[in-house]
């Protein structure tokens, strides 16, 4: 079994507040991170696929893994404030635990349109927010899109 | 436990299948294809598995590691092109994962003894790019 990682990257701004939380609670949890006009990241993303080798002596055809996660993820996501561009951040803090699902979820629900046979798998996604920073999800822990990232336990 | 030692070696390859069409492999293998190769800086990282042992308190000695990771890989393959000059690359075509997998086969007999075993060998085409290969099972890390 052959496990594929591919690198990406894409710039986006976010700020972390919580609704369910006062102003001075925000402050405390998130502090320079709960700044009013949110500030912005250089994210790496790695989406790794697993799989057997294929006739052509691949596992896994990088360029369509390519499209699949410019589509669903650099294109909505690049060069976007997180909280007010994307909804799936309209009731759900964007820390990077919860982008990581976010991301993770998308690929999921769009695995089958890229890669319609029974390999490659979806293995992880893992981001870095700065290089000291880094958040990875397995697609088993991720819950389809109707359930609030900040929901799963 | 894992120990991993990272290793360098620069390498030309094309991937292209000989019962294709110019267009098909051109199509499956994109720029990989162009009949007169192209390389990388590939980066090698193997991890074996294992615990310290009680008196030198080491898995194995990394000095040691180096040594077979340069004798079993880096001397055979750098500055080669490997369809003409490293088999099995003359007859299977030279992938990340092919690449994983007979870097994988040249090195096990020389780490899997009683007191550890090979884990995982990575391989980085590009640093965007890269594949672990752990053997025929699953990979569990």
């Amino acid at each position: 079994m052959f496990r594929v990682t591919r690198r990406y990257r894409f710039a986006a701004s976010h700020r972390l507040h919580s609704a369910r939380l006062s102003d001075e609670e925000n402050q405390r949890l998130y502090g320079k991170c709960n700044n009013p006009y949110g500030h912005g990241h250089n994210y790496e993303v790695e989406v790794s696929a697993r799989g057997p080798l294929d006739a052509s002596g691949r596992a896994v055809d990088v360029e369509r893994l390519d499209e699949l996660v410019k589509r669903h993820v650099l294109e909505p996501f690049g060069h976007c404030n997180l909280n007010a561009d994307v909804n799936s951040f309209e009731c759900v803090v964007p820390t990077s635990e919860n982008l990581a699902v976010e991301i993770c979820r998308r690929l999921k629900e769009n695995w089958s349109g890229a890669f319609p046979g029974e390999w490659p798998k979806l293995d992880r996604v893992r981001i870095a927010e700065t290089a000291r920073n880094i958040f990875e999800v397995k697609p088993f822990e991720v819950k389809p899109f109707e359930v609030k990232a900040h929901e799963i336990e | 436990m894992l120990i991993t030692r990272k290793v360098e070696f620069s390498a030309s390859h094309v991937c292209r299948l000989p019962q294709l069409s110019e267009q098909e492999n051109r199509e499956l293998f994109g720029l990989a294809a162009n009949p007169h190769g192209h390389g990388h800086n590939y980066v090698l990282e193997v991890s074996l598995e294992g615990q310290p042992d009680a008196v030198t308190g080491m898995v194995l000695d990394l000095k040691e590691l180096k040594e077979i990771l340069m004798r079993h890989v880096v001397e055979p393959y750098d500055h080669r092109f490997l369809n003409y000059e490293v088999p099995p690359f003359d007859h299977v075509v030279p992938t990340t994962e092919n690449i994983a997998r007979d870097i994988w086969q040249r090195l096990e007999p020389h780490l899997t003894d009683s007191r550890r075993r090979l884990h995982t060998v990575r391989v980085y085409e590009t640093p965007d790019l890269y594949v672990d290969y752990c053997g025929e099972g699953p990979c569990s890390a």
